[in-house]
């Protein structure tokens, strides 16, 4: 029974899907081969609302496939629970594979063209004009870190303010306040929705305990202001990434997060909790999975692709140790120029020639100035260059992680083909076996059986073929965004390394004439 | 700038290091200011590093009639440098002048050692990573080796420049004598006597140093002179720190310089020329880094290191004198006491002359000494601060045309 309940729920869903999908095809061409930026396509959507009460059933899509056009209408399920795995793989799954049915075993479910409401059309230009490449028009920042309560319970609370003119969110500027946690949570509900679906979603800053404690207690040093300050700019970059997404950015818990006064404390993002447990135990799994799966790879494109996050995961880590390096030296600079600064005056003031001693201060002016200009250059250093290598690091493992779960849903193809070959030989034995009696009714279950294994069989191609499609898709984007980053950041990076030069010379041509002068 | 010509380096410290650079044809006081003349010119025209010893060429000029040609080389070592230098301390005649300090012993251990440690590690780095950093050990190497030479050539330099102690006998020998001087280094024995005699001279010294001074000069200057050796030593460790995170920052950017150029050849997208001419900036900048830190070790930190020397000379002239001043004043009293008593009066009064003697010849030529010692040290501190302006300058000149220009690519493409 719920079987069948189950097969025609997905019918339905497959062919209003496909019907829509349909007509996309007829809209543009496809191409396979190489990972396309997001194209304003003509396509249909399903108008999402923030004020529908319904199941949340689809979302604005402005990218060529419907990939998560049933994406919530799975239950919000955190990564604590352990039914996880099996919702997401029975029930109507989020990942539909657009009409090619290519290795399909069975013939069950044919595509039929569906006529598309003219409603969906116009919001999804609407849409197309707002969210499409490079017409973004969305600015986060994150500001105003204050610290609440007291003692250990305290937490730094942060400004959240959004200036954007995209519809769908209902005011052009806002603000809210949230906490670090609040972005780990929104972090997890986004990686649980759409990383094994094969988007790369951008991983939240890192937690940091002796940090965190450090401002709790209410250090008010150096060290707590530059970490607050740190963590500060982490989580803007971080939300400035997640809303660059095109698919993410429709996202409600994302809209949620951005515009609703209150948000339900994410607990669950505690590290020693039962969900960070169980967090801890799914990678261990998980890593385990990843050595046994041995994936026959028909692809080129994603061999290479894998090779070459390998090679750049490598180098960036390398980098970013070394730039790490010359934060701390050029640190280390300062704080020993300031001193040969001191030193400097002390001997200026005890030199009796008076010319001498006067240079020898304005030596030790020059100096001071230096070290403060050394003090700016490692903030550049830091800000710059090692938190956007450090970004990339983490980014490269959410890709990572991306292409694992490709492998995963490659896995479970193959399972259910497995499977599904076992039931048809036990099939062809009932068939040669001679006990009329119990027959029937056997042969009916298997039957049942078989159907539902077809449809796993071809749900699993389905998914196989989505994901390695919304790969491509999203490595494309990935690169793009990657090359504009680093493009921007180097650039600004080396005006950095422009004014310092800059300021050194002004400073050394003043000491001059003030050098010459003794006589 | 002292130019050198080829050297070989080999991996291993046993073998014999060649550095050797072209002879020059004026002297040039590196740190200090000397007025040299024609009638003796004395510099270092050549070295050469074997293991753990340094062999300096002395090359003489001169119109001296002493000499018996006018323009002769012997080759010396670290040792005998410093033998004359101690038979200048040792001698009673110069107590009233200031010793010009003593060069310090050539290290290389440092670099030595690193030079053993890249040549164990050769089979762990690529080819280009072990070039490289063996050409940096190199050029480490060949730093100090030329300030090592640049120490010893200013010592005979301001012996010469000095009037009374161009004359000395010892110094010609030094000069002239080309046979080994037998000059042996200290054995341990001797090693040890030396260290109780700085002891006791040390107690004596703040014994001597208690004793009021009726002149005013002297007085200001024993204030003055303790206080400014003990800034100058703080101000040479100070440097020294802040030029060796110079050099690191040096070492971190080159190191970033390989990462990038890795970067850029693996990469297929369009920031590969950008991680490449960042590459390339890079390499020219870390050069420029490593330049701003040798200079400044040159015009700042040796010249702070040279007058902590100097000025520990100045302070055992002012010793010296203390000392003389304590004598006399012991033997007035013993004068005093012996004519009272009435006894020995002719032998005190010997003793008090010669001590008067002493006293007042001391005085006189400390007075002059020190007058110069101010002048020659406004003289190579405006020398010295004048050129590290000038050179900073320069280097962050070139640094910022780099830069600018890498900029200018870097933005047209996008």
């Amino acid at each position: 029974m719920r079987d069948e309940l189950f097969c025609s729920l997905f019918y339905i869903t497959v062919v209003t899907v496909l019907g829509i999908s349909g007509i996309d095809m007829a809209h543009k061409a496809k191409n396979h081969s190489s990972p396309s930026s997001p194209e304003p396509a003509s396509l249909q959507v399903e108008d999402v609302s923030a004020n529908s009460n319904g199941p949340k059933t689809a979302e604005i899509l402005i990218d060529d496939d419907q990939d998560d056009l049933f994406a919530e209408a799975t239950e919000e399920v955190s990564l604590d629970s352990p039914e996880r795995e099996p919702i997401l793989s029975d029930g109507p799954s989020p990942a539909i594979t657009p009409v090619t049915p290519t290795a399909l075993i069975s013939n069950r479910i044919e595509p039929k063209v569906i006529g598309v409401p003219s409603m969906f059309e116009r919001s999804l230009d609407e849409v197309e004009e707002e969210a499409g490449g490079d017409l973004f028009d969305i600015n986060i920042s994150v500001s105003d870190p204050e610290k609440v309560g007291d003692g250990m319970n305290a937490y730094m609370a942060y400004k959240v303010t959004t200036k954007t003119s995209l519809t769908i969110f209902n005011q052009s500027e806002f603000s809210v306040k949230r906490r670090f946690s609040d972005f780990l949570g929104l972090h997890s509900k986004l990686a649980s929705k759409y990383m094994h679906i094969g988007y790369i979603v951008p991983p939240a800053p890192e937690k940091s305990i002796v940090g965190m404690t450090k401002v709790k207690v209410g250090k008010e040093d150096l060290s707590s202001t530059e970490f607050v300050e740190k963590r500060r700019s982490a989580l803007e970059r971080y939300l400035m990434r997640t809303v660059k997404h095109p698919t993410l950015i429709q996202d409600p818990d994302v809209i949620q997060f951005l515009e609703s006064s209150e948000l339900p404390r994410a607990v669950s993002t505690q590290a020693l909790s039962g969900a960070g447990i169980l967090r801890m135990v799914n990678k261990a799994a998980d890593a385990v999975n990843k050595m046994t799966i041995k994936m026959n790879e028909s692809d080129a494109w994603f061999e290479e692709k894998q090779q070459q996050f390998e090679n750049l995961d490598q180098q960036l880590r390398k980098l970013h140790a070394s730039v790490e390096a010359l934060v701390c030296h050029r640190k280390e600079l300062s704080v020993n120029t300031a001193s040969f600064a001191r030193s400097a005056a002390m001997l200026g003031n005890s030199e009796d020639h008076t010319a001498l001693s006067r240079a020898l201060s304005q030596l030790a002016e020059v100096e001071e100035k230096i070290d403060q200009l050394h003090q700016e250059q490692a903030y550049a250093d830091f800000y710059l260059f090692s938190e956007l290598l450090g970004d990339y690091v983490r980014l490269i493992t959410a890709v990572k992680g991306v292409f694992d779960q490709r492998m995963k849903t490659w896995s479970k193809w193959q399972d259910a083909q497995v499977m599904l070959q076992k039931k048809r030989e036990a099939e062809a034995k009932l068939h040669l076996a001679n006990k009329p009696d119990k027959l029937q009714q056997a042969k009916d279950e298997i039957k049942e059986e078989i159907e539902e294994w077809e449809g796993k069989v071809q749900q699993g191609e389905r998914d196989f073929e989505q994901i390695s499609k919304t790969i491509r898709k999203e490595v494309g984007r990935f690169e793009k965004e990657r090359v504009k980053d680093f493009k921007v950041v180097i650039i600004k990076y080396l005006e950095s390394l422009v004014h310092t030069q800059q300021q050194l010379i002004k400073y050394w041509e003043a000491f001059l004439p003030e050098a010459k002068a003794i006589a | 700038m002292l130019r050198y010509q080829q050297f070989i380096v080999t991996k291993h410290s046993s073998h014999p290091v060649i550095l050797n650079k072209e002879s020059r044809k004026t002297p040039r006081a590196v740190n200090v200011d000397l007025q040299s003349d024609a009638t003796l010119q004395v510099d270092i025209s050549d070295a050469l590093s074997e293991r753990d010893k340094v062999k300096f060429t002395v090359h003489t000029k001169s119109t001296l009639s002493n000499f018996k040609q006018n323009e002769f080389s012997v080759v010396r070592q670290h040792e005998e440098f410093i033998w004359l230098h101690d038979s200048f301390v040792e001698n009673e005649e110069y107590a009233g002048y200031i010793i010009p300090p003593a060069p310090p012993r050539p290290d290389f251990d440092a670099s030595r050692e690193k030079l053993q440690k890249l040549g164990e590690g050769e089979g762990s780095m690529t080819k280009e990573e072990f070039t490289k950093m063996k050409q940096e050990l190199e050029a480490e190497y060949l730093a100090i080796f030329k300030k090592t030479v640049a120490m010893h050539e200013v010592f005979l330099c301001r012996v010469a420049a000095h009037p009374v102690l161009r004359k000395d006998l010892n110094f010609h020998v030094f000069l002239e004598y080309n046979q080994d001087l037998s000059v042996r280094g200290k054995n341990k024995k001797e090693k040890l006597e030396d260290f109780f005699k700085n002891v006791v001279k040390s107690a004596d010294g703040v014994l001597v140093a208690g004793v009021k001074d009726v002149d005013d000069f002297f007085e200001h200057e024993k204030t003055f002179l303790l206080e400014y050796h003990n800034r100058v030593k703080d101000a040479s460790a100070k440097s020294d720190r802040m030029i060796r995170s110079h050099k690191s920052i040096a070492d971190d950017v080159n190191r970033i310089a390989s990462t990038l150029y890795t970067l850029g050849t693996q990469d297929s997208t369009d920031v590969c020329k950008f991680f490449l001419k960042v590459s390339e900036l890079f390499e020219k900048t870390r050069k420029i880094e490593a330049r701003v830190a040798a200079d400044e070790d040159l015009k700042l930190a040796d010249l702070l290191k040279y007058y902590l020397r100097e000025s520990q000379a100045a302070k055992d002239l002012l010793y010296r004198r203390g000392r003389a001043l304590v004598d006399y004043e012991n033997a007035n009293k013993a004068l005093d006491k012996a004519r009272a008593k009435n006894k020995d009066v002719l032998q005190a009064e010997t003793s008090q002359q010669v001590c008067c003697q002493k006293f007042e010849k001391i005085s006189e030529s400390a007075k002059q000494e020190l007058i110069d010692f101010k002048t020659r040290r406004v003289a190579a501190f405006r020398k010295n601060l004048v050129e590290l302006a000038e050179l900073e300058l320069k280097h962050a000149k070139g640094h910022l045309q780099l830069l600018q220009s890498c900029l200018g690519v870097l933005k047209g493409d996008t």
